[in-house]
């Protein structure tokens, strides 16, 4: 993209350099049968490049539905998504363009089993940024390296722990060199010897620089690594702040009863 | 009608080269249901995976395309493969000289089995975990790719067993082809049982179905277990 583009989009969004992005009045409802159900309530927020945003908040409260509309896998209702100046959720925009820049991991890891390990992580860098197999594949192996399972690139996903096929699961986001990580409670759905082995490469991820958004329940890893803890309710983000604020001095009152029950 | 069953054998099979007209025969339904096949998995690819995106697509290219679906498996799942035959043979498709009648058989059968093949891919397609398309679409890859890359290759190996069945089905149905003077198999057994009167013929081509079968079992056993190699 253009410098003179993105200056000019900058303009109609009033997008500051360093805001990653804009959520402007964020909206989503569900239909089901005759019951309207409001899953996510105006909710507007900015991430900044760098940050580590932590969102927490009772299940039902709204927080994957959220995290899943910053890269469309959710349509809002109403509202404005800007991701690095661009309203993604215009019909117009390519939101295929745009998620290549926004890795996303999911609770339930969601890998191809009918792949081996290497060809989940370049399958996308090949078919979609047009990587040479070499080049991808020689990506796929450091990336691998970091997480501690380079001697897994040839297994199928079934053939690993539930913590290693998270840990595959987030270096097939990274493979594609996004500008911003979303992770869907990446560690719910792992027995709880296996939760350590993932934080830790959140961790290290997070000392890189990465921006990343977590809808998590650890509320250990939020107060330890996030820079800005979010508590939503009812589709609604009910209270933000540093994690040292949100956790020890928590104003709102529903913020208070939630931490009482989980910490 | 049991007396002398080994000359009755050698009169019916190998008696003035009978054996290359059971040989004929063969061919002809080894075609026949090779090319329905082919014609009925395209059409069954085609129309599955329209249906499966109509379901969320507010085009409205896509609604009628949907409904023109419908219409296709209702009418053709609600009416006998051999009336299906007869009307394409001698309503639709009546210039066509009786020695051709050959391609208008492999088209009835491949867009009869083609309606109950959508609905087996159908079904393949939804049974894939939404997550895999989520996946996909999150890397960035279009809905088309992640289709082919993901979500087509693990559906192909939920429906091979349904797969198999339909081609088997459908080879078992070309015999009804001999209503149209096809010479498939079943044709040629009983033209020459109506010069020979003898359960032989019938008989023997009950035998060749059967192996047939047996055979396309065993292929889709051994294909279905390569498929099958990153579940170990």
């Amino acid at each position: 993209m253009s410098d003179n583009v993105e200056n000019m989009e900058n303009r109609e969004f009033n997008y500051a350099e360093d805001d990653l992005i804009c959520v402007e009045h964020l909206e989503k409802k569900f239909t089901t049968y005759s019951k309207e159900v409001h899953a996510v309530n105006d909710v507007s927020v900015t991430v900044k490049r760098g940050e580590i945003i932590a969102i927490i908040g009772p299940s039902g409260s709204g927080k994957s539905t959220f995290l899943r509309c910053l890269n469309l896998l959710e349509v809002p209702t109403a509202g404005k998504v800007i991701v690095e100046g661009v309203d993604i959720t215009d019909k117009s925009v390519d939101i295929d363009k745009h998620r290549q820049k926004m890795g996303m991991v999911f609770q339930q890891f969601n890998l191809f089993p009918h792949l081996t390990v290497m060809e989940n992580i370049t399958l996308a860098p090949i078919r979609v940024k047009k990587l040479s197999k070499e080049e991808a594949e020689q990506k796929a192996l450091e990336l691998l390296e970091r997480v501690g399972l380079k001697d897994r690139a040839q297994s199928y996903p079934r053939q690993l722990s539930g913590g290693q096929q998270q840990r595959i699961a987030i270096v097939r986001a990274l493979a594609m060199e996004p500008d911003i990580m979303l992770f869907d409670e990446p560690t719910s759905a792992l027995d709880p010897e296996m939760v350590g082995e993932v934080l830790d490469v959140m961790r290290s991820l997070a000392n890189t620089g990465m921006t990343m958004v977590v809808v998590t329940h650890e509320m250990g890893f939020a107060r330890e690594v996030a820079s800005r803890v979010l508590f939503m309710d009812e589709g609604k983000i009910a209270e933000q702040g540093a994690p040292a604020d949100v956790f020890d001095h928590p104003q709102n009152e529903r913020t208070i009863s939630f931490l009482s029950k989980v910490l | 009608m049991w007396n002398n069953f080994g000359k009755q054998l050698y009169d019916n099979i190998i008696a003035n080269d009978r054996w290359l007209m059971y040989l004929e025969g063969l061919g002809n339904t080894v075609i026949m249901t090779l090319c329905a096949a082919v014609i009925g998995i395209i059409i069954g690819m085609l129309v599955a995976i329209c249906k499966v995106n109509a379901k969320e697509s507010r085009n409205p290219l896509m609604k009628v395309l949907n409904v023109i679906c419908d219409i296709y498996l209702t009418v053709i799942r609600g009416t006998p493969m051999m009336v299906q035959l007869l009307i394409f043979a001698w309503v639709i498709f009546t210039s066509v000289p009786i020695s051709q009648l050959l391609w208008v058989g492999i088209l009835a059968f491949g867009i009869n089995s083609g309606a109950y093949a959508a609905e087996i891919i159908r079904s393949g397609i939804q049974a894939v975990n939404k997550g895999q398309m989520e996946a996909g679409r999150s890397l960035g890859m279009s809905k088309g790719l992640t289709m082919r890359k993901i979500i087509l290759p693990q559906a192909v190996k939920n429906i091979l067993p349904a797969l198999g069945n339909e081609a088997i089905t459908l080879l078992k149905e070309t015999s009804i082809s001999c209503y149209l003077a096809i010479t498939d198999i079943t044709y040629v057994a009983t033209m020459i049982r109506s010069r020979t009167f003898s359960p032989v013929p019938l008989l023997t081509i009950a035998v060749i179905y059967l192996a047939i079968v047996m055979l396309m079992t065993f292929g889709l056993r051994k294909l279905e277990r390569r498929l099958s190699k990153s579940e170990r």
